[in-house]
Parts: structure tokens; sequence; C-alpha cells
């Protein structure tokens, strides 16, 4: 996509230095994007981007370094300055106001504040025809709420061209889309690039870092390790240097496939947040095996999550563990049948970031015996059982007293883990069990997760990552708008048809066939 | 500016902050003594004078502590599940009233006996005064803030219904003020011929047993894992509603105690008065114990030692005793300031 | 005595009386809708609306003249706005606690204030309040022209209110902004717009007009200050807002409704003669609010950023 460019440099970043404590986020970095130029920012989890945006626009100051743009040297702390100077950013975290309208989110803050009257009829003008432009197409007066992830995203790229951003930043952009929503955005950056447009694309995929742009900046705990140019540069090069030492892909062995463990059976369920409603879930569960769930999130994954987790009771349906059906349900209910859970959000879920390591570990077992007796707590044995938690899963913290919330992500899910797989659970709900991690917690968590498989715990591994689901399970699902397709064993279908899937297509003959499926392992 | 959390903070900086937000209330305080012309060294002197310069005075501040011990380790519970109870003072007046009920004669039986059922009486009637916002909070997710605030001036107004028909007392010159209680069920004084009375030390023994219940019992651990965070206290089988009606019914109760304490302990009867916002000030007699259960009688007594000062002071030196309300609620505010301060550092940039 | 029930609705001098009871109301309930606008619970109305009524009757009587006397009280209450917007929005305090200690510092300094300043006088001293004033024309409209039209300015003034807060809100960029600082601060910010100037700025109008609400029962209202006179209209009107689902128009009819059931409740007692104790009547009003919020609490939409605090770059 390079034939816009004149070379002509249009932002220049110099020495960015920034510390919090004792960590070193970014370390003098220094590089500069041409014009009509896409650079992919690349780099695992913790390895210093997001930090790196953010001080480009001014929500932190750096410790030294500067950041120019267009020649002009942008004053620190400034969000307003980044977008004065024509600087457009996609979160990854969608940055609108769910309650309000296209329109409203588009033009807030893009009329003067003081004025006793807001031109919505100019503002619609400007976003359609900024939408005709750059073919994405999107109804202003629609509400957020009722938007696709992928309509989002677009909504996102044209609150940037509607501040004439020259330069668009792009955080982790395929993160939530489909494939075919990816190939969709991949086209919009063609054209926005085609009208003069530069980019910076930040990832952690190769692929796509390889087909999107121009000049690869890799990032390794906040420091510019490589810069290469696209077409001289492979995946495994990139890899290298991402990463800096090898990481080995997990061994995967030949499932020990058992007994269902757990089964939905025709399920239906409200939905969680602003996620998809379940509609007439089957799942089985078998021991030994993990079964990943693919999909887009917001498709139903969350209310399954919460479904196996006890906090949400099916409207309609059945659940079966170990061939008994259940009658009651709950969080309570779960842990008494040996269900151990990893929450997709460690931080509000998984975790009171205000209460110690020990209150934590013990707070799905704290009636047992073993820690409490007559209503009184048995802090000796709780503190006990967070010293061999941070013991045998090799938790860096100062002390079982110490407050979660100051430990990193890492550590956090370290923690999650030790709790959920205390006592051998017969079966494992792991929700985006990787997110956020590093490269190193990363493939902690996968060989805890192939641990349990082969001591013969069932696993539903949920993720959005289709690379970490196609690794690791031995079978696959796909969700798509609460529905779940009949599952596939590993590598009975491309990534393509996965798509397709995620896509919603192809789920009628799903739901039917489902039902049917149990017996060939029964 | 931006707040970033702190490490686990020193011993050293968790008491400094907070002595220097009561360093912050005097120097306010002082300066509005000086706005009302006075010297302020010489009313901080009469204020300590009037608070513990003597038996009488120390005497009378204890006194006076007793149901703020009450109404502050009620909110000290409340608060730790986040369960907003601003209707400590409604509460209070239900134990009050019960005490009336089950204390003039209705029961004859001796002091060993009457007196727990007027305290279990009293607590009951606390309890579910607070359990009708703890249901409406979780059944139908109504803000317990503005429910328990309102009871406040509907309960007020029903005693005073009771106090003008049915609770009221025929030979009390037509004043709204009930029957006294029989003197089996009066709280005994600590020592002979002065006000303080036996409620103080149950005010001491409910701390007691409220921090035991915070620090080392089940429903304490799960009151604060649903005060931090609901939703992880759900997810990890906590039974969130259930907990904050416990927490409800306890803290309830704790502030119907001091009703009990102020009517069998120190006036003997009811009427509209006998609590001049105990309540309220509670919540912050909580904050400043930093929600902590033994706290509680250390800051109630604080609080307690600047409102019988500050009458004593404001009889003297002229400077109006409302300079005691500003103290308090200044000191509620630097207060919250503090702890934020104690957790988290402030970048400017 | 059933049909005398019936007939004091029909009387123009009930009417009359909902609205002037309303128009504190409408205030107040004006400005705490605002802060929740802008995501900010603001506890401290029952404190700011005794500043206002304070501080605006205090500077008539020492000599300033009405409206000055509603500029100062609007003033007082700002003042303690930007205070509880400091101490919730950068410093992220918990706005339960610090509004109700807002209510006790603006509460017990004003009582200190009034003793200090008048510590000679036992009795309250009166003022000159705002006088009804009958609109030309308007006021000629029979029924209505008596009742809307033949008040005291400040009730005018607070009709003028609602329809300028709605104006703000839902039609200039400013409003949008204060809007979705209350949905999702994270938009805000992302579009370079600090919410925190937003929710700070947004408390302090808010309560400068809680305090315009107390001055109106000082000014207006009434003629002179007393002790414990807001009695709860704060809270009441914290209600309201939640009733009006966070809606200004919405929340205007309810504070009517409520000033109107107010105004009966005080009829009925008459007709009744004593027959039901007055307690019963005047606990109405406090009961009416807790069931109203018990109606609209499940299908209320409240602004989803409503008490959560905001620090920037965190998201």
């Amino acid at each position: 996509m390079t034939a816009q460019s004149n070379g002509e440099v249009v932002l220049n970043l110099s020495g960015i230095t920034k510390t919090f404590g004792p960590l070193i986020a970014n370390d003098a970095i220094s590089f500069s994007l041409k014009q009509g130029e896409v650079i992919a920012l690349l780099g695992e989890n913790g390895a210093g981007k997001t930090t790196l945006m953010n001080i480009l626009f001014g929500h932190y100051v750096a410790d030294s370094g500067t950041v120019t743009a267009f020649g002009k040297e942008l004053p620190k702390g400034d969000p307003q300055a980044a977008l004065d100077a024509r600087i457009g950013m996609v979160h990854q975290h969608f940055t609108l106001a769910d309650n309000m309208t296209v329109l409203d989110n588009i033009a807030l803050g893009t009329q003067k504040l003081f004025w006793p009257s807001f031109d919505r009829a100019k503002a619609r003008q400007r976003i359609v025809s900024h939408a005709e432009d750059f073919g994405l197409s999107v109804n202003p007066d629609a509400l957020i709420a009722d938007l696709s992830v992928g309509e989002r995203q677009r909504v996102e790229i044209l609150k940037a061209l509607y501040r004439d951003a020259r330069i668009l930043i792009l955080d982790e952009p395929t993160a939530v889309l489909t494939p075919h929503e990816t190939d969709a955005l991949f086209r919009t950056l063609k054209m926005l690039v085609a009208k003069g447009l530069s980019i910076i694309f930040i990832s952690h995929k190769l692929q796509e870092v390889m087909a999107v742009s121009d000049r690869v900046l890799v990032l390794r705990g906040g420091k510019l390790v490589g810069e290469e140019r696209t077409a001289e540069t492979d995946r495994k090069a990139l890899a290298g240097l991402m990463v800096g030492e090898e990481i080995k892909p997990p061994q995967i062995s030949e499932p020990q496939t058992g007994k269902t463990v757990f089964r939905l059976e025709n399920v239906s369920a409200k939905g969680v947040g602003t996620g998809a409603d379940l509609h007439d879930i089957f799942l089985d569960l078998k021991a030994g095996e993990i079964t990943g769930l693919a999909g887009v999130s917001g498709n139903g994954q969350a209310a399954l999550a919460a479904l196996i987790s006890g906090t949400l009771s099916p409207t309609k349906g059945r659940i079966h563990i170990n061939g008994e059906t259940i009658g009651s349900w709950s969080p309570r209910h779960a842990l008494a049948h040996k269900i151990g859970r990893i929450p997709e959000d460690r931080h509000a879920v998984g975790m009171i970031g205000d209460m110690s390591v020990t209150e934590n570990v013990v707070s799905e077992r704290y009636l047992s015996n073993r820690f409490s007796k007559m209503g009184f707590l048995n802090w000796g044995a709780a503190r006990r059982f967070a010293e061999s938690i941070i013991h045998d899963f090799d938790v860096k913290c100062p002390s079982p007293e110490a407050r979660v919330r100051l430990l990193s992500g890492g550590n956090m899910q370290k923690l999650i883990l030790g709790r959920a797989f205390d006592g051998d659970p017969q079966m494992i709900l792991a929700s985006q069990p990787t997110r956020g991690l590093d490269v190193g917690a990363v493939s902690y968590v996968h060989a805890q997760l192939l641990k349990a498989r082969a001591r013969g715990a069932a696993i539903l591994l949920i993720s959005e990552d289709l690379d970490e689901v196609m690794t690791l399970a031995d079978q696959i699902v796909v969700m798509s708008k609460g529905r779940l397709s009949a599952p596939s064993r590993r590598g009975a279908r491309t990534i393509a048809d996965l798509g397709t899937l995620m896509a919603g297509h192809g789920f009628e003959s799903a739901s039917n066939t489902a039902p049917k499926e149990p017996d060939h392992a029964a | 500016m931006r707040l970033e959390p702190k490490p686990a903070p020193s011993m050293a900086v968790t008491l400094l902050y907070p002595a220097m937000a009561i360093l912050a209330t005097f120097v306010i305080a002082a300066i509005l003594v000086m706005i009302a012309g006075a010297a302020p060294l010489q009313v901080f002197g009469l204020v300590i004078k009037g608070a513990v310069g003597s038996q009488f005075a120390l005497v009378e501040t204890l006194t006076r502590a007793t149901p703020l011990i009450f109404t502050g380790l009620a909110i000290a519970v409340a608060f730790r599940a986040k369960l907003w109870n601003i209707g400590a003072e409604a509460q209070l007046y239900a134990g009050a009233v019960m005490t009336i009920i089950l204390g003039t004669g209705a029961i004859a039986a001796p002091a060993g006996i009457l007196i727990p059922i007027i305290i279990v009486g009293a607590m009951t009637a606390g309890a579910l005064l607070l359990l009708g916002p703890a249901i409406l909070k979780t059944r139908f997710g109504v803000d317990e803030v503005v429910t328990t605030l309102l009871l406040n001036f509907i309960f007020l107004l029903f005693v005073s219904l009771l106090l003008e028909g049915p609770l009221k007392d025929p030979m009390g010159l037509g004043w709204p003020q009930s029957e006294r209680v029989v003197a089996e069920a009066r709280l005994p004084r600590i020592i002979q011929g002065k006000r303080l009375h036996y409620g103080f030390i149950l005010a001491i023994f409910s701390a007691i047993a409220v921090w035991l219940i915070m620090a080392k019992s089940v429903l304490g651990y799960e009151m604060r894992a649903v005060g931090h965070n609901p939703e992880a206290a759900r997810f990890a089988g906590i039974p969130v509603n259930r907990v904050l009606v416990k927490t409800a019914l306890l803290s309830g109760g704790l502030a119907a105690l001091a009703g009990v304490s102020e009517v069998a302990g120190l006036k003997g009867n009811l009427t509209l008065d006998i609590s001049p916002g105990y309540g309220y000030t509670g919540i912050v007699v909580a904050m400043l114990a930093l929600l902590n259960p033994l706290g509680v009688v250390i800051s109630a007594i604080f609080v307690a030692g600047i409102f019988v000062g500050a009458d004593a002071m404001s009889r003297s030196a002229g400077v109006p005793s409302y300079i005691s309300d500003v103290m308090v609620a200044t000191a509620l505010l630097s207060m919250v300031t503090a702890i934020m301060l104690t957790r988290f550092r402030i970048r400017w940039r | 005595m059933l049909l005398d029930a019936f007939d004091i609705l029909l009387t123009t001098g009930f009417w009359v009386a909902a609205i002037r009871i309303a128009s504190p109301l409408i205030f107040a309930t004006m400005g705490e809708l605002i802060c929740e606008r802008a995501g900010v619970l603001n506890l401290g109305i029952e404190g700011i609306m005794t500043v206002g009524a304070f501080t605006g009757w205090f500077t008539v009587y020492a000599g300033g003249d009405l409206w000055t006397g509603v500029m100062v009280a609007a003033l007082c209450g700002a003042m303690f706005g930007l205070l509880h917007g400091f101490l919730t929005v950068p410093l992220g305090l918990s706005q339960h606690v610090t509004g109700i200690g807002i209510t006790l510092l603006a509460t017990s300094l004003t009582y200190f204030t009034y003793r200090v300043a008048l510590s000679e006088s036992t009795s309250p001293p009166k003022i000159e309040p705002f006088q009804p004033y009958p609109v030309p024309g308007l006021s000629e409209i029979p029924f209505l022209g008596e009742t809307l039209f033949m008040q005291t300015p400040l009730t005018y003034l607070a009709f003028i209110t609602v329809g300028l807060v709605a104006w703000v809100l839902y039609r200039t960029p400013l409003g949008l902004a204060v809007r979705a600082a209350g949905e999702n601060p994270v938009a805000v910010e992302a579009q370079g717009i600090s919410v925190t100037a937003i929710r700070v700025g947004a408390v302090m109008v808010g309560s400068a007009l809680m305090a315009i609400g107390g001055a109106f029962l000082t000014m207006s209202a009434f003629n002179s200050f007393f002790f414990e006179m807001i009695n709860g209209r704060g809270w009441i009107c914290i209600a309201l807002v939640v009733f009006g689902s966070w809606r200004p128009g919405k929340a205007l009819l309810g504070a009517i409704l409520f000033a109107a059931f107010d105004a009966y409740q005080v009829r009925l007692q008459q007709v009744t003669g004593g027959v039901i104790p007055y307690q019963i009547f005047l606990m109405l009003p406090y009961i009416l609010s807790i069931v109203a919020l018990i109606v609209v609490a499940r299908r209320a939409s409240y602004p989803k950023a409503l008490m959560v605090p905001y620090q920037k770059g965190e998201r």
C-alpha cells in the first residue's frame, strides 16, 4: 500500500521514556511516520504499546521525550492537542456512549462548547458525506447500543475522519472482529491510505501485520527492539524479535476422552450486559478434553460463562452433571459439583482488589470445615492455603496479606488458577483466560489447562483468539447471536469455515443436529 | 491530575494523614472562632476543659458518647458492606419506642429478665425498620440512601403521633412525652449520683462483639467482600443479597440500642428530642474510626468531647455551640480525604 | 365530607399554593438533575438548600436588594458545589459519604453564621419578600391566569429554568458533553474534553440552582429564616429526579404533582377536622416519595456512569 507515500514525515516520536514506579513502560522510543504509510507497531501485551499511544494522545505525560506532528511539537498531557494536530485514534475498547446516537457520539466536542445551539443538520450532512467517501455506511440516528461490534468500529473511524484526521492510530482493531469484518477493515484502511492518510496499526498478530503494513516496529519490554520493512522480513523473524526468547508451542498429546461430565440440553437464558441472549444451547463437555468456543464477543459468550459459573439461571432447558439433572443452580452449586471457574474479567469479577491475597483465595470455600468452624474463620488455615498457592503457582507477591489490586494481571490470573484448581475440579470453565497477559503468563496458563486436561478434567475454553482455540481445543464450537454450532473435531473446520460460522451463517442445520451429537461418544 | 494506587502504606502513614485531617479541622474551627470574635486558643482551652477538665466533664462526655458508640457501630457495620444506612436516627427512635412499650409496666419482671427482653425487643424493632429499605434495595434496586433518609422524617412523625396518642403520659400536663419506665427497666448508674449508666458498658461490649464479628466471623468476611466488590463476591458464591439483609438487621439493631440506652439509661422517658441527630453524627463517628468497631469507641468519645466541651465553652465565651457541628462535619470530609491519600498518591501530570 | 375533599381541587387557592410549593422543588430538582446527568450524585442538596435559604435572606436583611440576594445564594451554593465536585470528581471520594458530609457542613456552618450574625435577636427578623407579579395580559385568563401568572418572579424563574435546562441539555454542544459525561466519561475524554471540568462545572451549576431553591423559601414563600426549614425537601428532590427519569420535563411534572399533593393534604387536614392525626398527613409526602421510587426504579434508565468515578487514562 505504499503508492501514496511521498516520504514527508508527518509524525515523529523522539526519546519517549515513561516509568510507573520501578516499571519502565517506555524506554527512549523514537520513530517517525511518513505520509501515506502504514506502520505496524508489534509487541506482546505489556510491551508498552498502549502506554506509548496514551502519551501520544496526552492521556499520560512522558518523563522525557517529544512528540512532533506535521513539524509542530505537541504540548504534553493535552488530549485536545493531539486532536487539533489531526491525529485520530481508534481504541481497542471503544470510547462510545451506548445510550446516545451515532451522530451525538461523533459530533461530541467538535462544536464550540459554549454555543447556544448545536448544528445537528450540518453534523449529519458531514457524517453522511464522509461515510460515502470512505465506504463506511452507518445510520447517524442509530443508538450505539443497537450496533454490532463491526459497526461500532466504523463509528470510531468516522469519529476520527470527521475531525479531519490525517494520522489514524488503530489499537488492536481486529481483536473483536470476525475474519470477514477484518477483511472489510483492511479494505477500508487501503482506501484511507489511498486518500493520503498515514496509519499506525497496533497488533500482536503477525499475519495481520504482514498483510497491511509497509514497515514494522517491534516493541519488547518497553524498548524498540526492531524496525523492518515488511517486504524484507517474514513472520518467523518478527516473532523472534517480538518475544525475544523462543517460546515453544505447547506439546499437545492425543486426548484421553472420557465420559460426558457436563451437558447443557436445550438451554436458553437472558443475555448479560449488552451481550446476546442464549437460544436452545446443546453442549457436551467430556472428561480429558478441551472444548474451544470461538466467536466474536457480545454473541452470548458472557451469558454462557455466567450460566456455567452459576451466576445466571437458565430460563429453559436442563443442566446435567455426570448424567444427573440439576435442580437449583448458583455459584455454590457449581462449586459443589467441582466446577473450577476462571472468569473473563479478573479485576471486576475474579478478584476483590481491595482485599488481601488470603481473603481472595478462600472466597469460594470459606464455609468448608477447612476454613471455618461455628461461623468463625480460621485465618491460620486460610493463610497457609494462600501460601501454598503462591508457592505452587509461582505468584509474585510480597505476602499473603498484600492487597490483590497491587498485583500484575499475570499474577492475579495465577491466583485465580490456584483458587479454581484447588481440589482437582472435574470440570473447568476458562473464559478468556489469557486476555491481556504477556507471553510468559499466556504459556503458563496454557500449560496449566493442558495439565488439567491430562488428569482428566473436562475443560471449556472460551476465547476470542481463534489461534488459541485452534491450538488448544480438541473440539471446537462456534457461538453467534446466542446460538451454538455443532461441534467439530480438531482440524475438521478451516479458519474460513469457522469465520463463516462466527458471522452467523450455517446455523440453521446446526441446532437440529446437535442433540444427536452425544450418541457417538457414548 | 490522576490517582495512582500506593503499595501497602506503612503504619506511620496510615496514622499521619488522619492526624493531619484532625489538625485541619481545628485550623478551620480556629478561623471560625476568630470570625465570631474570640481567641481560638482560649476557646479551644475552654472546649478541652469543658470536655475532660473535671470529673463532671468527663462523666458528661462519656454519657454523651454512649449513644454515639451505638450509632457509630451501626454505621460502621453497614458502610463496610456499602449499605448506605443514613436512617440510624429513625432506628434509634424505634429502639426508644420499644423500650417504652415494654418497659412501662406491660411486663412485670425483675431487672435481670426485663432488661434483656427490652434489648432484644428494641433491636428487633430497629432491625425491622432497616429491613424495608434493604429489601427495596435488593429486590427493586431502590437506592437506600433516599429511603432511609425519608424514613427518618416518617418515623419521627410516627413517634410524635404515638406521644400525642397511645403512648402519651396522662400525667404529662399535655406535653408530648411518654410515661417513665419502671425501675426494673432502668439501666443502673455506674457511679452513684452521676449520669453515667450501664448503657456505656453495654456500648463497650457491643463494640468488642462487633469487632469480633467483623474480623473473625464468616459474616464479617462476607460483609467486607460484598462491600468491596459485590460482583466478585457473587461470582465466588457469596449470597450478596442475603448478606445485605443480615447487615441491615445488625446495623438497625445496633442503632436501636442507642434508643434503649438513652431512654432506659439516661432520660427515663421518651420525648421527641432524645436525639439531637445522633443517627447522623454516627456517620461521622464511624468514618473517623475508619469503620473500625474498636476505633468507634475512641472517635465517639472524641466527638462527644467536642459537643460537651463546645456547650460549656459556648456558655462562657459566647461562640455559638454550633461550632461543634461544623467541626464534626469538617472532620468527616477531611478524614475521607485523608483515607484516600493513604491509599493513593496524586500525580499532578 | 367526601364532596368537600373533592371541591378542594377546584379552588384556585389550592392551585396557587401548589405552584408556590412546587417552585423551590423545581429549582432544586433541576439542580440535582444536572449533577446526576453529568454522573455525580449530590447528597449535599439538603445542606446547600439551607445555605441558599440563609444567604439569600441575609443579604436582603443586610440591605441588599432581592435579586442580589438570589445571586449571593446561587454563588454560595456554587461554592459548596465546588467542594463536593472537587472531592468526588478528581479525588474520586464516595459520593454518598461526601454528599452527607457536605449537608452536615453546610447546615452547621449556616446555623453557626446565623448565631454569630444575629446573636442578639431571639425571634427571626423579617424581610420584605418578593411580591406576586401579575403577568400583564396572561394573568387575566380565568383560572389559569390566577394560578400560573399571579405568582412571584422567582416562580416564573423556576419555570424558565426548566426550559433552559432542557434546552442546554438537549440542544447545545455543552449539554451533549454533560450527558456524555454521565453516560461514558471515556467518550468525552477521547474527544478532547475534560471530564473533570464538565463534571465539576455541572455540580457547581446544579448546586447554585439548589441554593436558589432554598432562597425561594425565605425570600418568596416566607419572609424569614428558621432552623430546619428545609425539612427533607432536598431528599424529596432526589426522589423526584428518579421519578422524572432524569428528564427535565418529567421532573417538572413530578414536582408539580408532588406539590399539589402536599397542598392537598394540608387542606384535607382542615376538612377532616382532626379525625385523622395530623402526623399522618405530614407523613404522606415522604411516603409518596418512597412509593414513587419503587414504582419507577425497575424501569428507570439512569445515566450509566452515575456514581462511577472517572480517572484519566484508565480504560
